[in-house]
């Protein structure tokens, strides 16, 4: 806006006129008060082109993301009522979109035993696109330490994607949500 | 006054140079993750153990072409899917026997394809060459006559490739569960083993079909010549330097017009179905999309838990772990590549828009479903972005 102000004030001023007397003093007679006008239009042009520049930088290399601040996307959280501690990690340690995947799901006790015998159902979704997940994951094996094996995840396009997890163990039951980002 | 020209005409410089391609760290990211050096090569399919024997490709090559492979000698696979129209066929919906309600998908990239028709109703390559052979509006065959067919036109080359062919003593002309009154009372009429030995040979038409099929791949387009300059780089030359127009239909894809969420990757597909709101076509029957095609993948015998299948079950991921009941399965239907789809109008599951210029005029508009909900949110679009959109797609096809 400034640049702009600049802009206008330093190319506006001088009219049709003082235009035609200024290039006369330009030829005759260098270093008079309307050549030294002539020097403040083009600094005015160059400290607006500078703004131009300097603002077309910081709009080019800012990200263009419209989600600011994402979801939370810890992999080990308390569950909702606080039962369990649950983690949720990919088996083979990476996500690759538009694949099946197992991924696991580890439950504990607060006091941090293994969480036995659970049932557990899952479902979720992509919260900014209106549909819900593109595969019906299931618990598919207990593998011991509180560890259960979740087959069938797919994640098959990118941004915000949640896992819900209603947990049914001997404690109690409880849920949990994690968020995934790709 | 001069010096003032030269200082306009070196602003102009200036700002003409800031409209080269310049594009963020994220959006170089995508733009590599859709370039063609980024498809992993094919994986084998366990589940036809002949999908990579060149015998068995060479003979599904000569079926896929061969009209004798109909009920009347007269509709081959490539009617629909023609060689040189990128297997498909430029009509709204395609036409066999009869007219049926479906656009003709092409094939390039298909045996990478998780489901298959715009409904997902079959769930391996195979088992999808098996269907039109028999629907009554497609090849319109049975299975029992297709074995015979076989017998007696390429019997030594199928034994060459699957063994031995069944014994036909008793095995009526005509016969399938899926055919007329008159076959299927000839099919409930055969004993438990001649219907798994036409089965079986019915499997094997399917299996060399699409090893045939697996070799269709699709081509390298100006898109993945400018993305493999982008990223590497490098100088764009030739026709991999992109136009201003087509470099901000790049940016709309990416950014606000969010095409790139579900066409993704390098097919431009996240292989998954999606209900975007596109309307149905008066006359033709009613058309609910995937939530229909569930109930009839689980019911063919020819899907990954049959009995057809070659390998182990570990391959059945996707049939096993697959959405079944979620309302949002109404008129969903499968995310189509983008690659070619520039010279291939007309668009959707049925033909319903003539040209890009009507596809960008829908996702902008989104428009609610007659049925289920549309995932598609409306979009404002100048004229000139749905022009830059429409002038990158064509980029997917030169």
């Amino acid at each position: 806006m400034l640049g702009k102000q600049a802009f206008f004030r330093h190319s506006v001023f001088p009219q049709a006129g003082g235009m035609r007397s200024t290039r006369q003093n330009v030829v005759c007679r260098k270093g008079t008060g309307l050549a030294s006008l002539w020097r403040y239009l083009l600094a005015g042009l160059g400290l607006a082109a500078l703004l131009v520049g300097v603002l077309a930088v910081v709009y080019l290399t800012t990200p263009h993301s419209a989600q600011t601040v994402g979801p939370d996307v810890s992999r080990t959280k308390a569950t909702d009522n606080g039962l369990f501690v649950a983690s949720f990690a990919p088996e083979r340690g990476v996500v690759r979109q538009g694949e099946l995947e197992s991924w696991l799901l580890t439950l504990k006790t607060k006091a941090g035993a293994s969480v036995e015998g659970a049932a557990i159902t899952i479902s979720g979704g992509m919260p900014q696109h209106n549909h819900g997940l593109p595969t019906s994951p299931q618990a598919t094996d207990y593998l011991g330490d509180g560890r259960y094996r979740i087959e069938g995840v797919k994640f098959t396009m990118s941004g915000w994607w949640q896992l819900h997890f209603a947990i049914s163990a001997t404690a109690g039951s409880d849920t949990v949500l994690f968020n995934v980002v790709l | 006054m001069r010096r003032l020209f030269c200082f306009l005409a070196m602003m102009a410089v200036i700002l003409a140079g800031c409209g080269k391609p310049d594009f963020s760290d994220a959006e170089k990211k995508t733009i590599a993750s859709l370039a063609l050096n980024t498809l992993p090569s094919l994986k084998p399919d366990t589940t036809n153990r002949f999908a990579d024997v060149p015998a068995a490709a060479a003979l599904g090559s000569t079926l896929f072409f061969d009209v004798g492979m109909s009920r009347e000698g007269t509709v081959s696979c490539s009617t629909c899917h023609k060689i040189d129209r990128q297997f498909q066929d430029d009509l709204p919906q395609a036409v066999g026997v009869g007219h049926t309600n479906r656009r003709t998908m092409p094939l390039a990239g298909v045996a990478r394809d998780p489901w298959f028709f715009w409904d997902g109703r079959r769930d391996s390559l195979w088992a999808q060459a098996l269907t039109p052979l028999e629907n009554p509006l497609e090849q319109a065959g049975n299975r029992a006559a297709y074995a015979h067919y076989i017998k007696a036109r390429f019997g030594e080359r199928y034994e060459r490739i699957f063994g031995p062919l069944p014994d036909f003593s008793g095995i009526p002309l005509n016969a399938s569960p899926q055919g007329n009154d008159a076959e299927k009372a000839a099919w409930n009429a055969m004993s438990d083993a001649q219907r798994d030995a036409i089965n079986r040979v019915f499997a094997n038409i399917g299996k060399a079909i699409a090893a045939f099929e697996r070799s269709i791949e699709p081509a390298q387009t100006r898109f993945d010549r400018f993305a493999l300059d982008l990223v590497t780089g490098a100088e764009p030359k030739g026709d991999a330097v992109f136009s201003r127009e087509e470099i901000l239909g790049l940016k709309l894809f990416l950014g606000k017009a969010n095409c790139v969420t579900c066409h993704n990757g390098p097919r431009f597909t996240d292989n998954g179905f999606h209900n975007t709101g596109v309307p149905p076509v008066p006359d033709l029957p009613p058309d609910r999309g995937r939530v229909d095609a569930v109930r009839q993948v689980e019911a063919d015998p020819f899907n990954c838990f049959g009995a057809y299948r070659d390998g182990d079950a570990g391959a059945c991921g996707e049939l096993r772990f697959m959405v079944k009941s979620e309302p949002e399965l109404v008129r969903a239907y499968k995310t189509p590549s983008l690659r070619g789809a520039a010279g291939r109008p007309p668009y959707m599951h049925a033909g319903q828009f003539s040209s890009l210029d009507e596809v960008v005029a829908h996702y902008a508009k989104a428009a609610p479903s007659v049925e289920g909900t549309s995932e598609i949110h409306p979009l404002e679009l100048s004229d000139r972005e749905r022009a830059a959109l429409v002038a990158f797609l064509k980029t997917l096809s030169d």
